[in-house]
Parts: structure tokens; sequence; C-alpha cells
């Protein structure tokens, strides 16, 4: 296991140095010129391009910018913006020249949003994705079973900014239960926190759950299917314990690495939720951050994502392994 | 005849699948008085699992209808309620199933699952039933079974865990035991041990045995008496000397004559010709796992035989023992890690070599499923070969192979999953033929077939062999089936060859000890010679 | 007790399987007339007597913020769909350009994403050790790579005169590729194994012909269960990435960015959002309909997932 372990983390150690080497080079090569967005086109004067080449170490060749890059990463790094010095703590993921400040500490402002979103939302599709797939494998071909399953394929059809939309057209307009959703701390007033994250909670966890469905609903079948149910019943086990110890186990441990994938997505699923429902997070930021092309944010929020999405990948490999005792064997 | 523990009546089983019904079980009746034992015998398709499994009411919530009546200690398996038959499964009729690999849950551990079948039904505290299960694994000869009772079942081999269910079974000490195929996924050493191991226990705790099995011999040593299904009815029934010695039905007088006897020699013409292959200290180590934890698995070590142009050579072994490995070397599917394999005189290590004879080493496969591609016709499958090797490939010469295997040259358009597996092993031995080979190397070839087929495939690799002038490497398990078929048999243990001989001389006196147990543990068809080789057997293991 | 056979479901056992499947026949029927409209937009839209650009200020009520005037948003004999609040531009033309514009990419993203996947798959599972694990690791990146994302920051750096759908298509099939080469890789591991291919071998055939012979049919069957799967996630794909901005540029028209001004309008223009929102939605659940038919119908094994018995 212990081995197991160690394999798993050092490939996912390399591939998060693959990854950010990809990324710095796309984002900080092709654009024609990352100066001259920053700089801007009227009031950009070639000594005022050069000294913002300088201080974003635009001069220096890629091996050494991104050598500065990662060491800024795990030691900090000083950043000039022209009249005053910056510096960036590590683990620095860049510096924000729109924003004026270093992109880990703007990320670290929205990420309560994003991440009381996902949270709660996450909450709600595990339990009731697994709760309705397994209720449905256990009364498969009946009435329920069918029902499931279409609203289960209209599910998948629909995107989560139509239902959003829906959603705040049918409550929020015609309906007037709610008003619009807005962003309450949680330390502020949780009670208000709670209330404006309902519709969001709602919309999100309905697009997310088909998945979970379905999943939990044809996994259950192909464990009940199995030989080692059928030792259970032959040797007298009560139908719960049949069903809640050995075929859920068989059937729900596959979720792990799917929850953990659309945990780690926090961003890619915020990105519209966020902007249908207007809510300041990361998602929103991300999208603000590609609209004013402000690149620094844009490769530290894909590193950053990129970092989430591996170490919980790596979180749900050894979390399996640890449940399904086979794996770390093979 | 005491009362008997199991009691059944007009059974009728009929299976629902997508707007079929098949008839799997067909007005049987029979009787099992308490302490004794019945084998229900029969080929693939008979309907014997499904009555087994009828037995303890698991057909209930599936998609069989049961009709007729079971008796199991005066519970009314068809009509009682969920719960009367929950309190009657393992506490006392009790099953044991084909595949011991996926018969325990393997997110559990063995010892857990052992002490919730026995939580189940007795109303005692985990660490009580914990010590019934460490108890019962020791029963069982599960060694160091206080450790073992932690382990997960993928940690057991596959007899370990064939022993851990028993155990289960023994833990509840149920008055019947049901076993389905309890021993055809293991080798044949440790095949004796569970029977054997199932015989003892019976002797100690007197409970009746249901034994379900497509092997008349595992019958003959085991039961009292034999019930020989087909097609859902029963065609015979009685003490198994009088079943198997002298049987009355047609149908078993066929499956009795297709048995292939491991005492009878066979009239095998001695072969002096020179070596066809020279196999000279050959290895073959395969290294598993990834690159940062690897295990070096050594499959073969340094096997030196020759094989003598016209002969037929068997190579036995076990799973593992290295022979389908060392078969697939000869044929170079397989390049050895080291040593020399020589094809008539020529080096296969060499790749110019290799192109000219390639088309004279073939191969006929075990799994008649996977030897042919499930997407293209048969007769492209018999072409394909042919028109690599820029032979004639037209369709009249594949008709002609197919004629010559005894298949409708007809069906040359038809895809694999139209043919039984007789039939499709038919297809792969044309595959083979078509480029005329001087070696044919058969891997399992009739493993997967039911005796009767078996029978068959044997008789047209032999007529092949004389017409074609082949030399022939007959790889099996099964020692019955090579002395059948071999002029010389290599035995092998552990990736080498531990004894190689004269057919006969070899099964009549064997000198390897490994070679004697192998024999000894061989079920035979009568009873009596069964018994005495069961006490041979626990002379020689002690 | 014999193994399953794997049965080689012919054309006529695959179209008749799928036939009986009422559920996909319906999404064959809409997915079909939905590409007869990207198809002849232009001439449905000449039928109609309208064009995409014209703005018709006279339709909309510039009192009222440029709510459309009538009805449902405008709906008459002469605009099929209404008109768009504010400019007055034909809903109807808009409509099916964006049609054009969702079937195009998709289509065109999920050529590349099988390609790329089939390629990468098959070298993974008959090349060396190593390539496979570099392969895989890659595959298991790409699956893992937050497509909008990623697509978001692309999609902004590269140069306006790049043909938009063009890009997108590219971007979403560039990124997307690593759940076919997950499959195609697994089935060939599968397949290599088998022994028709150690016959294959033995008869003397390269490696070339057995990729080609024995190893291509073996994947056809998942793959396209899979791309059939893969082409509506394409078209959500496409919606999202123009809803938040970073899709087709205006005056070029797309479901996803009508939606996108949607929203400012649903307090006063309720239709402006539901053409769009239910084109969607229609567009996505036809194909994945058809999409489940072809996997119920290609692959047998699901109908005895869902009619075997515990």
């Amino acid at each position: 296991m212990l081995g197991y372990a160690v394999r798993r983390v050092s490939g996912a150690v390399a591939v998060l140095l693959i990854m950010s080497a990809v990324v710095y080079v796309l984002f900080f090569l092709m654009p024609a010129n990352p100066a001259q967005l920053v700089c801007g086109i009227k009031a950009c004067t070639p000594d005022r391009l050069a000294l913002i080449s300088h201080s974003l170490g635009l001069d220096e060749p890629l091996y050494l910018q991104y050598w500065h890059f990662l060491v800024g990463l795990f030691a900090g790094r000083d950043y000039s913006t022209g009249p005053s010095i910056v510096h960036c703590a590590a683990p620095c993921l860049g510096y924000s020249f729109q924003y004026t400040e270093p992109v880990l500490q703007i990320i670290g402002e929205r990420l309560p949003v994003s991440g009381s979103l996902v949270i709660g939302a996450a909450i709600l599709w595990l339990s009731l994705g697994i709760g309705i797939g397994v209720l449905s494998a256990l009364r498969r071909g009946r009435w329920l079973d069918h029902v499931v399953n279409a609203i289960v394929l209209g599910g998948l059809a629909v995107p989560i900014f139509i239902t959003g939309l829906m959603a705040l057209m049918i409550v929020c307009v015609w309906l007037q239960w709610m008003p619009f959703p807005t962003w309450v701390p949680f330390d502020e007033d949780p009670v208000l926190w709670a209330q404006n994250l309902v519709l969001p909670w709602i919309v999100l966890a309905l697009t997310t759950m088909p998945v979970y469905v379905r999943m939990s609903r044809a996994g259950m079948l192909e464990t009940l299917a199995e030989d080692h149910i059928r030792t259970a019943r032959a040797y007298g086990l009560p139908e719960r314990q049949v069903i809640g110890r050995h075929a859920l186990r068989g059937a729900l441990s596959p979720l792990i690495t799917l929850a953990a994938l659309d945990i780690a997505g926090i961003l890619t699923s915020s990105v519209l939720t966020e902007t249908v429902f207007g809510l300041p997070g990361l998602g929103q930021m991300t999208v603000q951050a590609v609209r004013n092309v402000d690149l620094p944010v844009v490769v530290g929020l894909v590193l950053l994502i990129g970092f989430v999405i591996v170490v919980c990948n790596t979180i749900a490999d050894l979390l399996y392994a640890a449940v399904d005792k086979r794996v770390s064997v093979q | 005849m005491s009362e008997s523990v199991v009691s059944v009546r007009d059974l009728v089983i009929d299976f629902h699948t997508e707007g079929d019904t098949v008839r799997a079980v067909d007005g049987l009746s029979f009787d099992l008085a308490a302490g004794r034992a019945l084998g229900i015998v029969g080929e693939s398709g008979s309907g014997k699992s499904a009555t087994a499994l009828s037995l303890l009411g698991l057909h209930r919530g599936g998609n069989a209808d049961v009709t007729g009546s079971i008796d199991v200690l005066g519970t009314d398996v068809l009509a009682a309620s969920n719960e009367q038959v929950r309190q009657l499964r393992g506490n006392r009729i009790a099953m044991v199933f084909q595949d011991p690999l996926s018969a325990l849950d393997p997110f559990f551990k063995v010892g857990d699952q052992i002490v919730e079948a026995y939580r189940a039904h007795n109303k005692v505290d985990r660490r009580a039933a914990r010590k019934r299960a460490i108890e019962v694994l020791d029963r069982v000869g599960i060694p160091d079974a206080a450790r073992r009772v932690d382990a997960y079942p993928h940690e057991f081999s596959g007899g370990m865990r064939q022993r851990a269910l028993i155990a289960m079974a023994l833990a509840l000490s149920p008055e019947v035991l049901v076993a389905d195929e309890p021993t055809t996924a293991l080798d044949v050493t440790v095949q004796a041990q569970i029977l054997d191991l199932i015989h003892d226990l019976r002797a100690e705790t007197g409970m009746a045995l249901i034994l379900v099995t497509h092997d008349l011999a595992v019958a003959a040593g085991n039961v009292d008496d034999v019930l020989v299904m087909q097609r859902g009815k029963a065609v015979e029934h009685g003490p198994a000397a009088d079943v198997l010695g002298a049987p009355s039905a047609v149908y078993t007088r066929e499956l009795v004559a297709a048995v292939p006897r491991l005492e009878q020699p066979r009239e095998s013409k001695v072969v002096g010709g020179e070596p066809l292959v020279r196999v000279d200290d050959v290895h073959q180590v395969f290294t598993v796992g990834s690159f940062l934890n690897r295990t070096k698995v050594h499959a073969v070590e340094g096997v030196t035989l020759d094989v003598l142009r016209g002969e037929a050579l068997g190579i036995v072994g076990e799973s593992g023992s290295g022979k389908t490995t060392l078969a697939r070397m000869i044929v170079r599917l397989l390049r050895p890690t080291s040593g020399r394999i020589r094809f008539d005189g020529r080096d296969l290590a060499d790749d110019r070599a290799l192109r000219e004879v390639r088309r004279e080493l073939q191969m006929v496969f075990q799994d008649p499923v996977s030897s042919l591609n499930p997407r293209r016709t048969i007769g492209e499958s018999i072409a394909d070969p042919l028109r690599v090797q820029g032979e004639d490939a037209s369709r009249q010469r594949v008709r002609e192979l197919l004629a010559l295997v005894g298949l409708d040259p007809d069906r040359i358009d038809r895809y694999p999953h139209e043919f039984s597996g007789g039939q499709r092993q038919r297809i792969g031995i044309a595959r083979a033929i078509g480029l005329r080979p001087r070696l044919l190397v058969c891997d399992e070839p009739v493993s997967a077939l039911d005796v009767s087929t078996q029978a068959q495939i044997i008789r047209l690799l032999a007529s092949l062999r004389s017409e074609f002038d082949l030399t022939l490497i007959f790889v099996a398990h099964d020692l019955a089936v090579v002395r059948q078929v071999s002029d010389r048999v290599a035995v092998m243990s552990k990736g080498a060859v531990v004894e190689l001989g004269e057919t006969d001389a070899l099964y009549d006196n064997p000198t390897h000890p490994y070679t004697k147990s192998l024999l000894a543990a061989v079920p035979v068809l009568d009873p009596e010679l069964a018994r005495q080789r069961r006490l041979e057997r626990g002379l020689l293991t002690p | 007790m014999t193994a399953p056979s794997e049965a080689r479901p012919g054309f006529r056992v695959f179209a008749g399987r799928f036939r009986t499947d009422r559920a996909a026949v319906f999404g064959a029927v809409v997915a079909g007339l939905l590409v007869l409209l990207a198809v002849f937009a232009p001439v449905l839209t000449a039928i109609e007597g309208q064009d995409i650009a014209s703005f018709h200020s006279d339709l909309v009520d510039s009192a009222r913020g440029g709510v459309p005037l009538g009805p449902l948003g405008g709906i008459s004999g002469q605009h099929w769909l209404g008109v768009e609040p504010q400019t007055g531009r034909d809903l109807f033309a808009r409509i099916a350009q964006g049609a054009q514009i969702s079937l195009l990419v998709a289509v065109c993203a999920t050529v590349v994403q099988v390609f790329l996947g089939v390629t990468v798959g098959l070298a993974a599972g008959l090349g060396s050790k190593l390539v496979d694990t570099v392969l895989t690791r890659l595959a298991d990146i790409a699956l893992a790579f937050p497509v909008i994302i990623f697509s978001l920051a692309l999609l902004t750096i590269v140069p306006d005169a790049f043909p938009r759908p063009l890009l997108l298509a590219l971007v979403i099939g560039v990124l997307g590729w690593g759940g076919t080469a997950r499959i195609s890789r697994a089935q060939t591991l599968s397949l290599r194994t088998r022994d028709f291919v150690a016959a294959a071998r033995l008869s003397g055939a390269g490696g070339f012909r057995i990729a080609r012979r024995e190893i291509l049919p073996g994947l056809a069957a998942p793959v396209i269960t899979y791309a059939a799967l893969l082409l509506p996630t394409n078209v959500i794909t496409e919606a999202a990435l123009s809803f938040v901005g970073v899709g087709v540029r205006p005056p070029t028209s797309s479901w996803g960015q009508m939606l996108s001004t949607a929203t400012t309008w649903f307090r006063s223009d309720v239709m402006y959002v539901l053409i769009p929102a239910v084109m969607v939605f229609l567009t996505v659940l036809s194909f994945t309909l058809v999409g489940e038919g072809v996997r119920v119908a290609l692959d047998p094994r699901t109908t005895r997932l869902t009619r075997k018995a515990g």
C-alpha cells in the first residue's frame, strides 16, 4: 500500500511539472506580446514597454522565465511595478498588474464563494444521485425505474446555464419566491448565506446528478449480479445486509473517483454557474481575467486548477486503493 | 432407507430471456437420505446447476419460473416465506460454488465474511464468532488460521478460497451441503485435496452431500448415488457403481465411453526419428508491475528437450507450471529470455531463419472463443494466413479445408458466434493446417469442451496427423487425455521438466514424486479404485 | 457456463435493435430535422423572406428599452420566431444560423476527438511499455483538464483572424480526446492478448496488418458508442463557450451567445430566452437519445444488464 502511495504521488508530481511547463510556454509564448497587452495601445511608450517587459521578466530566455516562475512557486519572488517593488510570497503564482495584487491573493479572496457553492451542491448531488440511483436499481423494470431513466436523460440534455436561467426566471421573476442570489459571506450572516445559495446549489446539483444516478444504478445492478452476492444470500444473510453492506460497497466504490474529479472541477462548474447567478467567485473571475487578457491571473488559475485536479485525483486513487485492497496489488 | 433430507418432485425450471423461454429442468424428481451423497452429473446445459441453486431457493427474485415441489428438511422451499428460506440457507443447507475467485466478496476480510454468516444464524458476539471462524479455517487446512482470518480473498489461492467457503459452511454445521462443480476451476492435485476434505468432513459430521459435476470420475469417488441429467431430465439414477460400471441408458453409456481413461494403455507406435525441434536450456522470465516495483516471474527455468520427427509429445502440468509458455516459445510467439530453440536445424532467434520456417510452426489454441476474430467470417480467418504467405487463398481452397476438418463448406461466410465450441476448435485446426505445417502445437485444445466433443476433436487430430505426417506437441492439464494422444510425455512443474519418457512407461511406473502425486490425484471412474486412491493419497501426503 | 459469446452484430441486427427503441427513433427524427434546418438555413431564411443582418427598429418598442412589439416576442407570419429585442433582427434566421454553428462545431470536434483518441489509443495499446506509460499519462491529463477553463484561455490568445467555428472545433477536439483514447487503449489491450492475434502472428502477419485487420474492427463498436455520446457533450461545450463570450464573434450568431444576451432580457422578453434554450435542449436531447440507442443496439451486454436478475 505504501509503495503504491509513493508511486501515485510521484506520478502526480511529474504530471504537475509537465503541465505547468506546457501552460507556461503556451501562454507566455503564443500571444503577440504580453507586455504590450499590459501596457495598452494608446498610452504605451517604448520606454514603458521595455519596463513592463523587464518587470514581467520577458526579456529573459524562456527557460529562465520558467525557472523563475518555479522558484517563485517555492520561494516567492519580487516584482517591480515601476516605482516600487512588490514581494510575492511563496507559493507565488504570479502577479497581476491589472489588480496590482499577487494572483494567489486574488484567488484567495474569491475562493470562499466557489467553495461554498460546490460543497453545498456536492452534498446535494451525492446524496440525491446515489439514493435515486440505488433505489432505481432495486426497482429495476418498474415504473419508478422508467421515470428516473427519463429524468436522467432529460437532465443530461440540459446544460447548467439553461437550468440556471430557467430557475431564475421561474423562481425569482414569475413566482418571486426569493430575490436574485447575491453573495453574503458565511461569517457575516449564515442564514442569508444559505438563503442566497439555495438556488445555485439546487441548479448545480441537478445538472451534476444524472451521471451519479446512472453510475450508481449500473454499479448496483452489476454488483447484484456478482457471484459473491449469491454467496451472501446462500448463507442466509438478511437481504438488508446483502444490499446495505455487500452490494453497496461494490457499487459505490467507483463513484469515489468520479466525485473527486467533480469536486476538483470546482472551477469548471463554477464558471457557468457563477456567470448565470452573478456570484463573485473564481469562475466569474476567470471569465473577467480572460476578457481583460490578464495573463498572469489566467496562468495562475489554470495551474491552480490543474494542481487541485491532480491532488484530488491522487487522493481518489489512494482512497480507492484503501477501499478495494486488490488495486495496490495489481 | 432413512428419512430423506431433500425431496424433489416434478421440478420444472423455465428461464425467461428477451421474450424467449428456455426449459432448463423438465420434471426432475429425486430424494436424498440423511448422511448420504448424491452426484448430479451432466454436460453443460443439462440443468444440473439450476437444480442445485433451486434447492436453496436462490432462483427467487430472478427470471426463473420454478414449479413442482422441493422439500428441504421439512421446509417447502417453493412456498416458504423469504424469512423461512433465509433461516434454512447456510444454517441447514449450505452451498459451495464453482468459481472460488468470485464467490467471496473482494471488499471484506475472509474471516469477517465467515463471522457475518455465522452471526446471521447464531446469537453470539463478534468475539465468539471470530473464534469459531478461526476454528473452522484451521479445520479446513488453512495454515496459520489465527492470522489468515484477517486476510482478504485476493490474498488466498484458488484452492484456499474454496477451503474458506467450505469453512463458512462448516461453521454453521448444516445437514446438507450442495457443491456445484466445486473443483472445476482447480488443478488436479488441489481438486483431490478439496474432495478429500469434503469427504473427511462428511465422515466427521454426517452431513449429506449433493455434488454437481460434469466429471463422471469426480462423482465416482465421492458419492453413493448418481443421477445423470440430459436436457433437464434424469436419464439414469442409481448406485454409483451400477450407473458408472454398467450403465443402462444409452446416453450414460456414451458419456462413460467418452471419458478418457488414465489407466488405459495406448497402442503407441515407438518413434525413433531424429529431432525436429531441439529446445536447449530455455528460460523465460516475465517482469510484472510498474517500473518502481518490478517483480520477476520465472515461468520457464532451463528446459531442455527434443521433439522427434513424426512423434506426438505430450506436455502435462498444472496451472503455472510453464507448459503454455514453453509451447509459445517453441512456435516463437514468445522470445525466450535465454537459451536456444532450433527447428530443423535452424535457430529461431534468427529473424531470417524464422521467416523461412514460420509457416511450418502452427498452433491450435485453448479458448475457442478467443481464437477466432468475432468480426470476421470464418472463411476470412482461414484464408488470411494463406494470403499472408502468398498461397492459394481461393474460396475453393477454404471450402476444402472446412471439409477436411468435418465442417459444412457452405458455412464459409458465417461468423464464429454461429458455431459451437467444438466446431470453432475445428475451424482453428483448419486455419493451422492450411499452411501445411510440419509442427502443430496444440495448447489445451480440448479443455474447454464437453467430454463427447473432446473425443471427436482428439480423433480429428489423430487422423490429420497421419494424413499430413505431422509432428504434434500436445499441451494439457488432463493426464488422461494426454495419455490417449501422446507417444512420449513430459511432466512440467514450476517451470522445469521433472520427468520425460515413453507414455506407458511413465504412467505405469512414474519415478518423480511430483508425477506420482499428480497421477494419484486423478479421479477415476471405478468407485472401488477411487477409494483405494484416496487411501494412497493419505499416505503420500502426510 | 460457457463464456459469453462476442456476437458480431451485423448492420441488420443493429438496425433492427435500434428501430425497436422508440426513444432512439424519436431522437433520430428530431436530430434529422435539426440537421436539415442547419443545412438549409439560408434557403429557409429566404423562404421566410428575411435575412440575418437587417435591423428592424420599427418592430421594437424603443420606449420600453427595445422589447419586441406584439405578443410572444413579435412572432408573426413575416418573423416566424419573432425578432431580437433592441435590434429587431429576425430571430428565425439567427436561430437557423445557430444550428449551423452548433452542429458544425460539434461534429468537427467529435471527428477530431475520435481521430486523435483512436490513434493514441492504438499506439498506446500496441506500443512498448514506455510508449504506453507516456501516452496513458497524457490521456489522464487530457481527461482531467478543465476543458472550459483551458478553452477560455486559449480562445483569448488566438488572433481574431482565425476562423472562429474552426477554432472552436479544434480547441474542443484537441482538449477532449482523452476518453476515446482510454477506451481505444483498453479495447486494444484486451484484443491483443486474444488468440486470434497470436494466430495472425503465427501466419507471419506484420504489426501493421494486425492493427488494421484484427484490432481496428474490434474498436469500432466501443468507439462509435462513445462518439455518439461525445457529440451532444460537444454541443453543450460550444454553447457554454459562446455563453461566456469566447465563442463565435458577432455578427455571426450562436445559441449560447443568444442565451448570454438573453440574461438581461428575461424579465421583459421571455421568448428570447426560451427559443435558444429549447433549441439547445432539443439538440442535446435528440443526439443523446440517438447515442443511447446506438449504445444499447451495439452492446448486447447493456440489454442483459438491465434485464438480468440479481
